[in-house]
């Protein structure tokens, strides 16, 4: 099981979790399983052709999926994948 | 058997070599240490470059701090060449082994033409005031100079902006720039600290600038009382060393990073919700920009501004003092700034995490195909986007 520290703009749509234990050997995989527990994540996370939002980011142990294999970069059961999604606030 | 001077003289110099300043520059070329030995006031009128300046009077208790290593080749210089003679010789008994006098002084250094500067001279009282920075060689005199010199634009006087405003006027960065068309809310003052009670419904740029002038006089502030849009970002940000990024909405910061890159002006961005916040700095050309890390904006139900999803008061100031420290590396050019890496910020875990980030060859704004024209609309946005910029943001 991976870790998917979920950021908290995105919490609620969680169940208020922090971190969700996920199964799964790809990125892909692994959120495929976050929103099948949280399915209000869905819209939050993948655009409707399943591709990943370009607004939120991940992170596979601090590595940037963009620049590896997107959905297909593969996670061990000790990584932690961030979720970042942009943030304005400032005021 | 009482010495004249003259005795004085020649026995310092059957002790002690003579340079000619030639030589001296050799000598400093190939590793040896130039020390100064005249008065402050002296020095202040000028000096050769690369010198260090410990006056006669202090030699014997700083020149350990400067110089080492015993073995280390050192030229003394004066005015002349007389008291560099005689503190060559204090030097000899504590020990030093390599020393020369350089013959005819700054007086000779400077009527062949060579090389000098004169170094920024700070009054008395702003040698006070900044002593604490003086005393750091990171800073000291030139750095302080350097940052009385320096023009700081902060994008929004709210929670971000507050902190840093206070710190960076406190530091004396000479010219402070404000972008704010808000006026100050009583619910503004549970973090925005550059404001005050009494000046609820005043102008945030005109209150900011009320507190910025009683911390320090040797500031000014350049107040911009207008919402940063496509039309007048360009004249906004011209001249600016850094820019803080302190806004709430992304057209703003969109916006912004454009332009900042179009003009090569490093962006110390940085975003809050809740207890969570974003830092990192935006270098044009260098690392990544705000573009690189974000390539569109999410949709506004996903991006919740302060006002509608609060924040905790401290943690705006936490980014906020994150952002000075980093303008001021800027500024300095010390350190390694944040760029090419976003600081994340949980206040409820008490972490400080870090992601890389990778300049993006596609990136539309800084990407090696196409810079973003002045208007292009590459980044369009439509009405109600975001959170607005209103007075309870
Ligand atoms: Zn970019």
């Amino acid at each position: 099981m991976s870790t998917i520290r979920i950021p908290p703009v995105l919490r609620t749509a969680a169940g208020g979790s922090k971190t969700v234990e996920v199964a799964g050997a790809t990125v892909g995989e692994a959120i495929a399983a976050l929103v099948a527990q949280h399915p209000a994540l869905r819209d939050q996370v993948l655009a409707a052709d399943g591709s990943l939002n370009r607004f939120v980011n991940v992170y596979v142990n601090g590595k940037d999926v963009r620049y590896e294999q997107e959905l297909a970069t593969p996670v061990g059961p000790t990584d932690t994948i961030i979720l970042l999604p942009a943030m304005a606030g400032g005021r | 058997m009482p010495k004249s001077f003259s005795d004085l003289m020649r026995e310092a110099r059957s002790q002690i070599r003579e340079v000619n300043t030639a030589e001296a520059v050799d000598l400093v070329a190939s590793g040896a240490r130039l020390i100064d030995v005249r008065e402050s006031s002296e020095w202040e009128e000028g000096h050769i470059p690369g010198a260090v300046h410990i006056g006669r009077s202090y030699l014997e208790q700083q020149i350990e701090g400067a110089v080492a290593d015993r073995e280390t080749p050192v030229v003394l210089y004066c005015a002349g060449g007389v008291r560099s003679l005689f503190s060559a010789q204090v030097l000899a008994e504590m020990g030093y082994t390599n020393l020369a006098s350089m013959k005819g002084g700054f007086q000779a250094w400077k009527s062949e033409g060579r090389d000098w500067t004169k170094p920024v001279v700070l009054s008395k009282e702003q040698k006070t005031r900044y002593s604490r920075h003086l005393l750091i060689p990171e800073v000291g005199a030139e750095g302080q100079a350097r940052l009385l010199g320096s023009k700081a634009l902060f994008i929004g006087a709210g929670g971000l902006g507050s902190p840093a405003l206070l710190y960076l006027a406190a530091a004396g960065v000479g010219t402070l720039g404000i972008v704010d068309f808000d006026v100050v809310d009583l619910s503004n003052l549970q973090r925005q600290i550059v404001h005050t009670t009494d000046r609820v419904g005043r102008k945030k740029v005109e209150s900011a600038a009320e507190t910025v002038r009683a911390l320090n006089p040797d500031v000014t502030v350049v107040p911009h009382e207008e919402m940063l849009t496509e039309a007048n970002v360009e004249r906004l940000i011209a001249g600016y060393d850094v820019i803080l990024d302190g806004t709430d909405t992304f057209e703003t910061r969109y916006t912004l990073n454009d332009a900042a890159v179009r003009a090569g002006i490093p962006v110390v961005h940085a975003s809050v919700f809740r207890f969570e916040g974003q830092l990192t700095v935006f270098i044009p050309n260098e690392g990544p920009c705000y573009r690189c890390l974000y390539p569109s904006p999410p949709p506004p139900e996903l991006a919740p501004g302060c006002s509608v999803a609060g924040v905790l008061g401290v943690v705006p100031g936490t980014m906020g003092l994150l952002q000075a420290t980093e303008a001021l590396k800027v500024l300095l050019g010390i350190g390694d700034t944040l760029s090419g890496r976003l600081l994340i910020y949980d206040a409820l875990d008490a972490t400080f995490s870090e992601l890389r980030l990778r300049r993006d060859p596609h990136c539309p704004a800084c990407g090696d195909g196409a810079p973003v024209a002045s208007g292009s609309g590459v980044f369009t946005l439509k009405g109600g986007f975001g959170t607005s910029t209103g007075a309870n943001a």
